[in-house]
Order: C-alpha cells, then structure tokens, then sequence
C-alpha cells in the first residue's frame, strides 16, 4: 500500500512524556498544513505499563483512527521498579517494540531505542521485518539524549530521528519546543534533536514512506474532546462547576477548573459525586450557570440529585464521560455502555435532555446548546461522550472559537418584571404554573424582591407547597413532559444528526458519539470502491429523533447498528423508541476497549452483504437482525 | 444594595409575622412536636437581625423537619433526603450575598447525609446548620436513627440497637464548625438567642436542636430539666477552648443518656476565615456575587476564543 499518510506511533512507558511529546508532533505536522487526529491508549496507572499515542496526518481530512499504523517509535522501557522488592515484569521491557507489531502496514518504519530495548529479546524481529517489509533503524537514543542533557529527552531524540526518516523540516518542532521550555532546558533538548536527526539522515535509508504534505486556508488549533466541551461551557456563560476526579470525565473537569477562577467562576473539589451534582443545582437555584459531571461510576451517585433537578426544574448540565464498565471495569479504555444508565437512572417518569456528540466540534456546539436547552427549559441535559472522545486531539479552524457568549439565563423573571407575573394573596410567587407556552414557567432567584418561591422535590402546588392533590399531580406532570415536546421540535431546527454517503444505497449504517467518525471514514472507502452506503449519526439521545431515524432506517434493506456495547444499548434505544423495524438492524459490536478501526466497519458490511453469517474479526461481532 | 437583588441587605423593620407563609393551615407536626420550637426560634432570630425574608435561602433535607420551610416564608428548598447542606453551600457560593440556613433532622444530618457534614463543617461555609434532634426517625414512623440510645428497640433494631449514637458535638467541631451548639425547643429563650448568634457567625455554625417526639419516641422525652451551660455554676470552661470544649462536649453527649440535659454554646472560632474568605484570598473566588453577573448588561464576558493561541 503506498501510503499517502502518515500514522505515526509512539510507545513507550507511562509516565514517559508519551503525551507531550505526541502533541508537540502533532501540532507541528498540523502547522505544516496537514490534518490530524489522535488516537491514545493507556493503563490505568502512573508509572509503566504500555502506552502509545498514534498520531494520524494527511491532507485531507481525518475523522478516525487509522487501520494500524506504519511508523513505529518505541522509546520503551521506562517501567517503574522498586529495587528492593522482587517482581515479575514478564516482556513488559520491550513491549513498545512488540505490542500490536502484526498492525504495522507493510513497508512501514520502526525506530527503537537500542539503548534500552534488546533486539535480541524480540525473537523474531529480523525475520518478521522482511517478511513484513518493514524497515528498521536501532539507535540510541538514551545515550544521545545523556550526552547533551538528560536520559529523560530521549523522547526529543526519537522525533528528530522520526523527522530525519520522513523527510520532515524541523522548523515547527524547534517553534514549539521554543514555546514549551527555555534556558537550558531548551538548548540541550534542541541539541539532542539536532543531532538524532543528523545521524539518521547520514543513515541509509531503505523505506519509501515520506510525510505527506498539505495546507489550511486558515490557521488551525489543536483541540481534544474535553476541551472543545470546556470551551462550549465557557462560551454559554456557565461559571460554577462541582466534581470529584474520576477517569476520564476529569480531563474536562480540571480544564474549566483552570480557566473559571480567572474568569470570576467558581469550581470546587468535593467530597462525592452525589455532593458535586447537588451542589450544581444548588448554585444554579442560586442564578449562576452551573455544571457538573462525572464517569459512570460517579454518575451513579449523581441520581438522585438528577431526579431533584428534575422535579425542582432546576436547569443543570452533567457531563458522562464514559468508560468501559461494569463497576470500576478499564478506567482507561472507552465504551458506549452507560447509555441506559444515564438515560433512565433516577427514580420516577424521568425529563431529562441527552447529547452524544461525536468529535471536538460537536463537543462544542452540544455543550453550548445543553446550556441553551437546560435553561430555556428549566431540565438538566446531559452530554455524554467517552474516553476516546474526552482525550482525542483533531484540528480545528481557530475562527470556529470565535463566537459571541451565550450567557443568558433563559425564562428567568428580572425584578422589573416580577410585580406582574402570578402570585398567590400572601406573596408567594407562582414558579410552578400549570398553563404556560411549552411547559415552562418562568423562574425567580432567591435575592429578588417580590419572586419568593419553594422549590421542593415533592409534588407541588404552583407556589411550590407540597401537594397530593390529583388534579394538580397530572396538571404538573403533563406540564413537565410537555416541555420535551418543545425541545423536540426545538431540536429538529438544529439538526444535530449528520447524513454520509449515497442517499440512494440500500445498505446503512447508523453509529452515536465517539464512534460516527469511523463509521464516516468507512462509509467512504465503501463508496469509493464501488459500493452505495450510507450512514447516519444520531447525537440527540433523548428526546430521540423518531422520525429521522425511521425515514433512515426504512429507506434501506439493511441497518448495521455500530457500538462500543455488548448489550447492544443504542439498537435497543432505537427499536424501543422507533418501533418495528428490528428486522432490519443487525449489530456490530466491539467491546474490548479498543474503539473500532475502519477496515473493521467495511469488513462488517462486505459480510453483511455476503450474507454467509461469517464473523469479521475476532475482536468485533456481527449479530443479524431477531425483530422486536 | 444589589441592583438585581434588592431583598439583600435592605435596612427595615422586619416583624416575626412575616415569616409565617399564610400557605397552609397550620403545620402537619404533630401536636406537642419538638420542631415547632425550632420554628419560633427562627422566626425570633430573623426578626430580631432584620432579615428581610426574600434574602433568606432555607435548605431542608427529608423528614419532618424537612418541612421547616412550608412554614416559614423565605426563598425555600425542600431537597432530598441528607442533602441539603451540598445545596445550601452551593448557594452560598453562587450569591454570598444570601442568608443561607440548611436544616434536616438527625438521621439526615448524622446519617445518610454525614459525609457533606462532615465536609461543610471542615470547609468552614458561613452557613447556619440546624439539626433537629430527636434521637429517632419521625416521619418514617419511629426507627432507630443515629442519635438513638444503644439498645434501642424499634421495628429495624428489634434486639435493641447495638450501636452507639453518634457523638455530634465532637463530630462537628472535629470536622471543623467554628460554631457549636445545643439548644432544646423546650427552651425557647434560649433557642432564639443561640439561632442569632449562629446566623451571625461567620463561618459554619451547627446547631443541634433537641426536639422531642411526643409520637414516636415513646419515653416522650421532653428534654427538661434541661441545664444551660454558660447559665450553671457547675460548668466553667472557655468557649474558644478547643480541649476545654471537648471535654465538656463528650460529658454533655453522655449525660444525654443518662437523663441529664445539657445545652449551651459549646465551641466558637472566630479567628478561622470562612470558606469564602479562605477562596477569596487566594483568588479562587470573586468579591462580588456570581449571581450578579448575569444580571448585569454592561458586562463583558470572557469567551473562549480569547484563549485559543496556546492550541496553536
């Protein structure tokens, strides 16, 4: 295959600057005009272990990992030990070199640092090398690092031998290795990368593989997933946040944390999740913008207070960042498993909004709009996305940031207006009214003269006061759903599902969040090798988008629904939410904390279309349609 | 005075009356219940401080002394069953502004909900905590709670409880309230001038209320004789006396027990900063109210963009 990409990994131990070396690369090879994409894999632990970042780049766009890889940087052995203590460490020392060593594409290039991995402990490297056609330049890159500055910027080594090989000007890398450090630091990192990449352009060079070249007709930024929602938050003028740490909502969580004090918000560290979402609401009650959120583990907690918010129409956005569960399951991988969870936990009729965006950019429209929607409509809205999504870096048009703030706090009566709204003989303020446009009635905050309310997780009167009554309960219960009425339709004007590919093909797929770029980049090859796919993205989770997905769904013969779930959650939402057409979805399913490659998505529906009832690889599985 | 929220801080007259919602009829506690001392005490101590109701954030948690803010008129939240102080602070943090109370009963307090107790009381919000105590769950119809006497018999502990209670005034001032006391409905002098005290605190103040259960407590412990502290030749110690109030803390949650009622302010530190003040001089809070910004149309708000260059 020649390839007109470059996906380029590097693995090594935690805890060995794997990340801030893989952003570095990948905002130079994005400043030299090509898209990127990242894809990261790590233990749950802070010292070794194997890790690796792949850094997908091309010219064109990138919505996915990549199938494999075909540059191979193993920096390798950096796994902690305790001398003292006896321990079996197995081949975790030359795992960089041989971990997933069957995706390297043929023709592809490995560098490994001979100054801490032994070729000799990789059997078979030399006679898979030719078999596999791969190129291999050993070097040291810890005694060059030692040598003009410390063994720990051998990393710094390895990317100017990576630059030297694919004939990559060093240009953005000095900039922003300029940018991150100074003194010293700086001059023996910038020696150490000069002469990696000296001796290795002297090298014989025996590989094709070049860095492909391309250009923006703007400048870019590099942004993951939990940035772009941080960024959607800050925008709509949310200034309060409560959480607890849990992998990996808290890549989202200490972003805001870092940029809310200076922006006269608040964030606070509590002592659990069900305190954090409570406080939220608390502070929202209160009339700041307020949000929390947590991994499923720590939703769990949150419940109870989702159903205060509820009931109390309190506006209040959640974030779920998804792993793969059940109980403390793989901190550190993504699945789509927590759907269910967050959209039916808490007890009772449940109103609540959910969003599952699927890249960096939706991370920050959703967001943005989960504020809209929670405070125009006084009910918590809940974006839900996963591992993959929380810490995937993609570029980004900078101008795509440039927006007007959306602080408004929706029906929200100043004190100007409150004399004139609804109140009972001795004062108290009608929050809860029962005939009002779209269900919602107009909120007061507590400090207003004249808006004094009770909000109360009982049923209650208009005034808020506990109430049993009957006709009351259903006035206030039809009320509450008939807001999700008016979201829906309000939803349908924003159009947050995205259509791919042939809108003729008789074969679809449908995918949700973290897993639609994939599905997007495989609908492509599909089509581009004479097949007629189509595919749809859902990012409305609830109030689901019915109609859409039933015209999609019947529109083809066949429906592959794509899942990170081994329940099938997201088939289950749509057939209970659409009905009657589950003779037409079957599944593709993966579930071993790795997200789907592409090739495995086109494998799943040329087998599909053979109909044999073969089963693509050993890691995903392909289940047929069984009806409703 | 706050342009969107005038409740705050206006200077008047206020009279007890204004705090009674003329809602409902009359509360559903019982007659003889412990909690309408709680009530009246709260009523005396806003009026008697001037707050104007509208200023007033009540947070209750589950049970009967959930109901506190049915039946007295300020902004009320009734929350959920041991949460009432994540939401109280909440809203302290979210407009500092507000005079926040948050009052749940002991099995709210102490038990489902002892862990946001344990942390308000170390974060040191100036908040004002009423527990009412009465060393049994009322409104679930009479189970042992976290406060009942060791071999307590009731329909959960029918063996009689093998527990210990729990021990709130040392729990509170080891967690760090800056504000400990005890007062008893039956003492209602006393309960109003103890509820003023800790609303003016600054800092977090916990009041654990005794409130007898003439229904469901059925040694109908009214809780007299009961002693006041500071009043009582027999008790000298000094208030800002950590060891000092520790002892009598422990001496006052046993005699409990054995018949003897003790109340009294216990522990007060007015040198700990409040958690607000704490935020605020490291600047990790702004001077003004959050809450106000929204309201506020001159403001220029810091959006995302401003910041993007290091994504460069």
């Amino acid at each position: 295959m020649t390839d007109d990409e470059l996906i380029w990994r590097i693995a090594g131990g935690s805890g060995d600057g794997i990340d801030s070396t893989s952003q570095n690369f990948a905002k130079a090879l994005m400043r030299s005009g090509l898209d990127v994409f990242t894809h990261r894999h790590y233990p749950s632990r802070i010292r070794g272990g194997h890790t690796f970042v792949e850094i997908r780049a091309r010219d064109e766009n990138v919505t996915s990992r990549g199938d494999g890889y075909n540059f191979l940087l193993a920096l390798g052995d950096s796994f902690a030990r305790n001398p003292t203590e006896e321990a079996v460490y197995g081949d975790e020392e030359v795992k960089p070199l041989t971990e997933n060593l069957e995706d390297l594409r043929e023709g592809g290039v490995i560098v490994y640092d001979e100054g801490l991995l032994d070729s000799e402990d990789v059997g078979d490297l030399e006679e898979r090398a030719e078999e596999n056609d791969w190129h291999v330049y050993p070097l040291d890159l810890r005694g060059l690092a030692k040598e003009h500055g410390r063994e720990v910027m051998r990393n710094t080594a390895g990317v100017g031998a990576t630059a030297a090989l694919i004939g990559m000007d060093l240009g953005h890398v000095e900039d922003l290795m300029s940018d991150a450090m100074g003194g010293e630091i700086l001059e023996q990192n910038l020696e150490v990368l000069h002469d990696a990449h000296d001796q290795v352009a002297e090298m014989e060079h025996t590989h094709d593989l070049t860095v492909p070249t391309g250009s923006h007709d703007e400048e870019q930024v590099l942004v993951s997933g939990s940035h772009a929602i941080a960024y959607g938050a800050i925008d709509a003028g949310c200034r309060f946040i409560s959480g607890y740490p849990m992998t990996p909502w808290t890549d989202a969580y200490t972003i805001m944390t870092q940029l809310l004090p200076d922006m006269g918000g608040i964030s606070e560290q509590v002592e659990d999740e069900i305190a954090a979402a409570a406080m939220a609401v608390g502070a929202s009650h209160a009339g700041v913008k307020a949000m929390s959120g947590s991994s499923g583990g720590g939703f769990a907690l949150m419940s109870e207070p989702l159903g205060l918010a509820e009931m109390t129409e309190t506006p209040l956005v959640l974030l779920e960042a998804q792993r793969a569960g059940p109980s403390t399951g793989m901190p550190t991988k993504p699945e789509q498993a927590d759907l269910e969870h967050v959209l039916y936990t808490s007890q009772g009729d449940s109103h609540r909004v959910a969003f599952g965006p699927k890249d960096p950019k939706e991370c920050y429209e959703q967001t943005r709009t989960a504020f809209e929607i929670a405070y125009d409509y006084q009910i918590p809205v809940i974006v839900l996305y996963d591992q993959k999504l929380s810490g995937e870096y993609r570029n980004v048009d900078a101008s795509f940031f440039d927006r007007e703030p959306a602080p408004d706090l929706g029906k929200t009566l100043t004190e100007d207006q409150i004399p004139d709204a609804p109140h009972d003989p001795t004062g108290k303020y009608h929050r809860y009214q029962h005939d009002v446009e779209d269900g919602v009635s107009p909120r007061t905050i507590p400090g207003q003269s004249g808006g004094r309310y009770l909000a109360s997780g009982n049923e209650h009167w208009p005034n808020g006061h506990i109430s049993e009554d009957t006709d009351n309960r259903v006035a206030q219960v039809e009320r509450r759903l008939q807001k999700l009425e008016a979201i829906r339709d309000d939803l349908d004007e924003r159009d947050q599902q995205t259509h791919y590919g042939d809108e003729d093909a008789d074969i679809g797929l449908i995918a949700w969040g973290s897993q639609e770029g994939t599905v997007e980049e495989a609908v492509q090859r599909l089509n581009d090798d004479g097949n007629s796919v189509k595919a749809l993205g859902v990012s409305d989770m609830m109030p689901f988008p019915v109609e859409e997905v039933r015209e999609f769904v019947e529109s083809v013969d066949e429906a592959i629904v794509v899942e990170m779930s081994s329940t099938k959650q997201f088939r289950g939402l749509m057939q209970k939410e659409v009905g009657d057409i589950g003779d037409k979805l079957s599944s593709l399913l993966k579930y071993n904390g790795d997200p789907f490659e592409p090739h495995e998505v086109v494998e799943a529906v040329e087998i599909a279309q053979a109909g044999d009832g073969a089963q693509p690889t050993a890691q995903t599985t392909l289940e047929p349609a069984a009806g409703d | 005075m706050s342009k969107a929220f005038s409740a705050i801080d206006e200077d008047r007259e206020v009279d007890r009356d204004e705090f009674t919602p003329g809602v409902e009829p009359q509360p559903t506690w019982c007659p003889g219940c412990g909690d309408f001392g709680v009530l009246k005490a709260l009523k005396g101590a806003m009026a008697e401080l001037g707050k104007d109701p509208e200023e007033i954030l009540l947070a209750t948690g589950i049970g009967c002394s959930g109901k506190l803010n049915s039946y007295f008129d300020s902004y009320g939240f009734h929350t959920i069953h041991g949460r009432s102080l994540p939401v109280a602070r909440a809203s302290k943090l979210a407009n500092h502004d507000l005079e926040v109370v948050a009052a749940g009963g002991d099995g709210d307090g102490y038990g489902i909900g002892g862990n946001h107790f344990m942390h308000t009381a170390r974060e040191n919000h100036d908040i004002t905590y009423i527990v009412f105590n009465n060393e049994v769950f009322g409104l679930t119809k009479g189970q042992t709670s976290p406060t009942s006497p060791k071999g307590h018999k009731s329909k959960t502990q029918p063996h009689g409880s093998a527990k210990d209670p729990i021990r709130p005034l040392s729990l509170s001032m080891t967690s760090g309230a800056s504000y400990v006391a005890r007062t008893a409905a039956v003492n209602p002098n006393q309960a109003k001038d103890i509820l003023v005290e800790a609303i003016e605190h600054d800092g977090f103040a916990h009041v654990d209320f005794l409130t007898q259960c003439p229904t469901w407590n059925k040694d109908a412990k009214q809780y007299v004789p009961y002693v006041d502290v500071q009043e009582s030749d027999d008790y000298d110690f000094d208030v800002t006396d950590r060891r000092e109030a520790q002892e009598l803390m422990t001496e006052t949650e046993e005699a409990l027990y054995e018949g003897t009622v003790l109340t009294g302010r216990y522990y007060k530190d007015e040198e700990r900063p409040s958690y607000q003040a704490e935020k605020q001089s490291r600047g990790d809070m702004p001077d003004d109210p959050v809450a106000e910004q929204y309201f506020d149309e001159e403001k220029e708000w810091e959006r995302s963009f401003d910041f993007v260059d290091r994504h460069k």
